[in-house]
């Protein structure tokens, strides 16, 4: 058990260094100069000297990459070629932002997904199979993007267009500022998230209910004389929840990198637009702060889904 | 008054094929206290008719009358049904490893259903169960309550599954082939366990089942069952020695038993059963019939009743004749011929790591010696895990063993490397046990049989496929099948198709690994007898290896027994059964359930006959 | 015993052994049988092959409308105010907001979806297949690497890395297929290496391994035909995918370079500005024109699993199941309690 999770541990660290190494490198062999970033169009060669050896661009890559790496692991990303800023700082000033989308959006696409996906399973080959199949086929193909702006269309600019505000068009408001107007903000971009989702889990839910409902143990639990209710949602869910919570360790931890599509939508200030903004700005600590951070949370998610395993499957201890 | 009475059952499902006819017309009755068995094949519907007259197989359309204590399950909600399963009517499964939840104490597996049924408290619920626990042989039950399904071996899984049968008390509990996943010796206590919660608590027990031996000696009436048709139902010791049916008579003869070992061919049921999705318009079983007449498929034949209750669906009355097994020729002596295998003292010990480079090593086979001679079949017999198709597997060189030596035809085959080692597979080939997976589904027959021909650069094109319809035909298929996949034969044929290939290139040794144990007996009796027939033509050396003592017992020179990873004893088939020495032998002879002899019996007539039930007849319309 | 169906009338005139024989539908009748049989898979075929001419005819559309995908139409395609005109008789779909025709651009946009759909999911399952059967395969040491490369490539927030790899080497075709390869093949590859592992295992694997066939042999001749069903169906469900994903990066400017159309691109050109607000068309037909493409190729996927592998219809029998079997299956788990 403390072996398997040592091997977990040691893999992630191999993760994080390989992202590392790569966004590192990447950005050396880039063609464009940093320094020009920093200083803008109209600095001297002098500046732009300067500017290299403060920023310690003259130095070997090798040294550049072991100073960046010890101070990143004293939670030091370096600073902002725009506006000086360290980076940290403003990756945790858009956290709020991306959290709150997650966490509702989770919420909600998890409170749509399974129940379409169990009233699928559990009416199998039937009309309303064919309905949940259907709602599923339709998620899985929505480009979230193309709904995100059809949500808009219909559920802002139109009622907008007809003289009242139903929804807001985006935006973030701090959750402790107001926290209905904070909801009511995220209304749209919690749906839109969860609707596209929640087809994945819905398939999901229902392929595994599907398979454990022709287990022998089943039969078994039918055999008891125990209510059909029970059934279902005691025997049979409890041994399909093992693959849908690897997908939704591995779904949170993506989305909490950045919800990028669905931040620049709803123009929501999270770490996907911090990001996106970055690469418009060729601002890259920002670039490689943000993709540290989202490998960082992926591997941490991966870990506490192999530790959830382990408590969720007798077998497994 | 009987404790449950079926009437004209009949059970249809419909699927994307078309309709199943899972059950036609089938009536039962089971009087209170008593074993009653449903014989059958796979496929004759005896798990479906249990479990659609319980209500778990709610996709069935089912019709007739089955009355349980008074009342009729047919006509039964499912909340009715509900509430009687588990309280009045118990179930034990066949696999209890896939039948208990895995992610469940199995002391709340069995409270849930008292709860479910009864209103008791927590405290008592789990005192029921503990003391329910101890009674079928859990040690320890208070303390093992909270143990999980997978920290119980499989005989200790099904005493899990019967204790939860039992906790209620129920008057009936169905066991659906309840020992069929399990070892012999092991199968035997937990019949020798059910019979005694039997006879303590009164229970009546419903026992489906493919083992005529095993029911013979537990049950008191029983029925057989083919292609979802009730062919025979009587008492079983009427039935078993003088059976009413030919195709009772026909399972029995080709059942290998102590009756039929010494010097006599068993006699297998040709053919394949039908398909459900159709039925034919005289008797069901007239295709396959020994003693089929014209009348036979023209006509539904009726109930014959006879003095001593036994009925039959069938229009002649077998002669006695049909009761004696054909001779066999007496196998020569092997004790001069040369030997084909020799192993010495062969070990295997796997490592496997376990916790920081630790090394935690399982020795699989600890020195095993045996000879094989040429044209003789050795047998090797044993428990799961003893071992012996690890040995197999070391025999064919696909395994490297730890320490000793097999040399095969004078070669050592574990020194020989690259090309020469490719050469060396022409000299042993394998059978496997199951006929669906030793097959490339997505290769034709001939390609299968033809492979030894390609990788040993033996024949090609026109050559190869005459060479390969020759084999065809050598063991019984037909050769215009040539170009078929292997889904379109059924499990003896494709056991067909395993031989033929093992054939191709007169391998010096063929090792069988339990090439039956997968197949109905009526089917196993086909492959056994070709296996005989082959390795009297070609002189062909075989390694038998089974669980199964009756049909080692049946085709075996020369038996070796093997437990944990040794030969404990090995001597000529017929001594070693006559007179076993190590108590591993006795233990497993005495596991050994035979049906009794078939001795006919003249003494019974046909008191009377009646049509065959209308529902039948109203089917044939339909 | 198997999933095929057996004739309804099983003929054996013939006596004895041959009599044998169940007469079967071959799998591939009964593959056709069930495509016919499913409207929603008929639909989407015809779909795609409409989409692919309306693609390959790209040129014929902008020579019918006498419109350039690429030139601005100034006078006729915008208001005196500068906003684009809705869908009339010039402009059947209306116009962008440079005066551009929509319906020239979707089709040029099908090209580049088409292309990269296709493209990709072809490499990656190309990549996923050889990298999945060695993995599976050959066991032990070979599948911890690979498998550990997978999880890696796996565990990469890989949105990000497109943006980081796009910041630095500028938007392009052929970064966008690469970048959408380097992060699918893992899914086809995890399917194969499971498959893979699997198959290895059966019988029929062991008996072409004692007769002295070598692994490569073994691996084209025995395992991939038994592929056939995933690859197919994976191969198929990577597609939409990959379109989902190339107009993803083209709509945050990371994708094809403007002015070629994309139909990504002309979202974000609609996006931008939220013109589309005023000029529904502007994400209407794009996005109609995205969703039904990436529908008709999921539903393609879905049918033809349905159809070629056919487990969720299946009447499950019960086998009778070997001692040796049972006991396997038991001894999969550690053994605590006391034995027989």
């Amino acid at each position: 058990m403390i072996r398997y999770l040592m091997q977990r541990l040691l893999f992630a660290c191999l993760v994080l260094v390989s992202l590392s190494v790569f966004v590192f490198f990447l950005f050396f062999v880039a063609p464009g100069d940093p320094a020009r970033v920093v200083a803008g169009d109209k600095a001297t060669e002098a500046q732009l000297v300067q500017i290299r050896e403060n920023l310690g661009l003259d130095r070997p890559i090798v040294v550049q990459y072991g100073s960046f790496v010890s101070k990143a692991l004293h939670g030091d990303l370096g600073y902002s070629y725009r506006n000086q800023q360290p980076v940290l700082d403003l990756i945790t000033r858009r956290i709020p932002a991306t959290v709150s989308l997650v966490i509702g959006g989770v919420i909600v696409w998890l409170a749509i997904g399974i129940p379409i996906g169990v009233m699928s399973a559990r009416n199998a080959g039937t009309r309303k199979d064919r309905l949940g199949q259907t709602f599923i086929l339709i998620g899985l193909s929505f480009p979230t993007f193309v709904l995100g702006m059809l949500s808009l269309y219909c559920l802002y600019f139109l009622p907008r267009k007809a003289g009242f505000m139903l929804f807001p068009a985006g935006g973030y408001k701090p959750f402790l500022d107001n926290p209905l107007d904070w909801a009511w903000h995220l209304v749209l971009p919690w749906t839109t998230l969860a609707l596209v989702t929640s087809a994945i889990y819905a398939r999901l839910t229902r392929g595994q209910l599907l398979q454990v409902l022709g287990e022998d143990y089943i039969r078994t639990a039918r055999a008891k004389g125990i209510s059909e209710r029970k059934v279902i949602y005691k025997h049979a869910m409890r041994a399909t929840l093992t693959p849908l919570i690897t997908q939704l360790g591995a779904d949170i931890a993506f989305l909490l990198g950045g919800s990028i599509v669905i931040e620049q939508v709803y123009g929501l200030q999270g770490v996907g637009a911090l990001a996106v903004q970055a690469v418009a700005n060729q601002d890259r600590p920002i670039i490689i702060g943000v993709v540290m951070l989202g490998g960082l949370f992926i591997v941490i998610a991966n870990i506490i889904v192999d530790l959830l395993y382990t408590l969720l499957d007798p077998r497994m201890r | 008054m009987p404790l449950i009475e079926a009437h004209n059952v009949t059970i249809r499902i419909p699927t994307e094929d078309g309709i199943i006819y899972a059950a036609n017309s089938i009536s039962f009755s089971v009087e209170a206290g008593e074993v009653f068995g449903i014989a059958g094949e796979s496929g004759s519907g005896k798990s479906v008719l249990m479990q659609a007259i319980t209500g778990l197989l709610p996709g069935a359309e089912i019709s007739g009358e089955v009355l349980f204590e008074g009342r009729d399950l047919l006509k039964m909600s499912q909340q009715e049904l509900q509430a009687l399963r588990g309280s009045h009517i118990g179930m034990v499964f066949q696999d209890p490893l896939s039948s208990l939840h895995p992610y469940f104490t199995i002391g709340s597996q069995i409270t849930e259903m008292i709860h479910a049924h009864s209103k008791v408290s927590a405290a008592e619920a789990r005192a029921m169960t503990v003391d329910m626990l101890g009674k079928v042989g859990i040690e320890n039950a208070e303390s093992r309550f909270d143990d999980y399904p997978h920290q119980f071996s499989g005989g200790m899984r099904q005493r899990v599954m019967i204790a939860m049968a039992l906790v209620l008390h129920p008057p009936l509990i169905i066991a659906d082939e309840p020992t069929t996943a399990l070892d012999v010796t092991v199968q035997m206590q937990i019949m020798e366990l059910l019979d005694e919660m039997r006879k303590s608590f009164g229970t009546t027990i419903i026992m489906i089942t493919h083992d005529l031996g095993l029911l013979a000696n537990i049950a008191d009436h029983a029925m057989v069952m083919y292609a979802g048709t009730r062919l025979e139902i009587g008492a079983t010791r009427g039935m078993f020695s003088a059976p009413t049916h030919p195709y009772t008579l026909g399972l029995l003869k080709s059942s290998p038993s102590s009756e039929t070992a010494q010097g006599t061919n068993l006699v297998p049921i040709e053919g394949n059963p039908p398909s459900l999705l159709d039925r034919p318009q005289g008797c069901i079983f007239a295709e396959r019939c020994p003693d089929v007449q014209a009348l036979c498929r023209s006509t539904y034949p009726p109930v014959q009743i006879y003095d001593d209750g036994a009925e039959a669906l069938c229009h002649f009355v077998p002669g006695d004749k049909d009761m004696v097994l054909p001779a066999r020729a007496a196998s020569p002596d092997h004790a001069s011929r040369p030997i084909v295998v020799d192993v010495q003292d062969v070990r295997l010990t796997f490592t496997a790591k376990s916790g920081f480079g630790k090394k935690r090593s399982i020795e699989v086979l600890k020195g095993i010696d045996l000879q094989i001679r040429k044209g003789e079949t050795f047998g090797l017999v044993g428990e799961s895990g003893c071992g012996k198709s690890t040995l197999a597997r070391v025999i064919a060189g696909l395994i490297p063993a730890t320490s000793g030596e097999v040399t095969l035809d004078s070669v050592p085959i574990h020194s020989v490397t690259g090309e020469r080692w490719r050469q060396m597979r022409r000299h042993v080939q394998l059978v496997f046990q199951d006929p669906v997976g030793s097959l490339n589904p997505r290769r034709r027959v001939g390609a299968i049989i033809g492979d030894p021909f390609r990788i040993h650069n033996v024949a090609h094109g026109e050559e190869q496929k005459r060479q390969v319809q020759e084999l065809m035909e050598m063991v019984g298929l037909n050769p215009e099948h040539y170009n078929r996949f292997p889904s379109e034969f059924s499990g003896g044929q494709r056991q067909r198709i395993g031989i033929a290939r093992a054939l191709a290139i007169k391998p010096s040794l063929i090792i069988f690994d339990e090439p039956v144990s997968a197949l109905d007996v009526s089917i196993q009796a086909q492959i056994l007898n070709l296996m005989h027939e082959l390795q009297r033509d070609l002189n062909l050396t075989y390694l038998f290896i089974s669980h199964d003592l009756s049909v080692v017992r049946h085709v075996c020179d020369k038996i070796a027994v093997m437990d944990a990873g040794q030969i404990v004893e090995l001597n000529e088939s017929d001594r070693l059964f006559a007179d076993p020495q190590h108590p591993f032998t006795c233990k497993l002879l005495s596991a050994i359930k035979d049906p009794p002899p078939l001795a006919g019996n003249s003494d019974r007539r046909i008191i009377n006959t009646r049509p065959a039930s209308p529902n039948a007849v109203m089917m044939e319309a339909v | 015993m198997t999933n095929q169906t057996t004739h309804p009338k099983a003929p054996s005139a013939d006596n004895g052994k041959i009599s044998e024989q169940v007469v079967q539908r071959s799998s591939f009748e009964l593959t056709m049988r069930r495509i016919l049989k499913d409207p929603a898979l008929l639909t989407a075929v015809v779909f795609i092959v409409l989409l692919t001419l309306f693609a390959v005819f790209a040129p014929l559309v902008a020579y019918w409308t006498g419109h350039d995908p690429n030139t601005q139409f100034r006078e006729t395609g915008m208001s005196p105010f500068g906003l684009p005109v809705g869908p009339n008789h010039e402009f059947l779909l209306g116009a962008d907001q440079l005066g551009r025709d929509v319906l020239v651009r979707l089709a040029y946009g099908a090209r580049i979806s088409l292309a990269v759909g296709v493209l990709a999911a072809l490499a990656s399952a190309l990549i996923g297949i050889t990298i999945g059967m060695i993995s599976g395969f050959f066991g032990g040491w070979v599948d911890v690497v690979l498998g550990r490369i997978m999880d890696l490539v796996m565990s990469v927030p890989f949105l990000l890395c497109a943006l980081a790899l796009v910041s630095v080497f500028g938007p392009s075709l052929g970064l966008s297929i690469g970048v959408i390869v380097f992060f699918s093949w893992t899914t086809m590859g995890r399917v194969i290496r499971a498959e893979t592992a699997s198959l290895t295992k059966r019988e029929f694997i062991e008996a072409s391994r004692s007769l002295g066939a070598g692994p490569i042999s073994i691996l084209i001749r025995d395992i991939l035909p038994n592929l056939s069903v995933p690859i197919i169906v994976y191969t198929t469900m990577m597609i939409p995918s990959s379109i989902v994903f190339e107009a993803t990066l083209s709509f945050l400017g990371l994708g094809i370079t403007p002015p070629t159309a994309s139909w990504g691109g002309m979202l974000a050109d609609a996006g931008a500005n939220s013109v589309y607000l005023v000029a529904w068309w502007l994400v209407i037909f794009p996005g109609i024109a995205l969703l039904t493409s990436t529908l008709a190729f999921n539903i393609l996927g879905d049918g033809l699993r349905d159809a070629l592998d056919p487990k969720g219809r299946r009447i499950k029998p019960r086998k009778k199941k070997s001692v040796l079997s049972g006991w396997l299956t038991s001894r999969k788990t550690p053994e605590g309690g006391p034995n027989q």
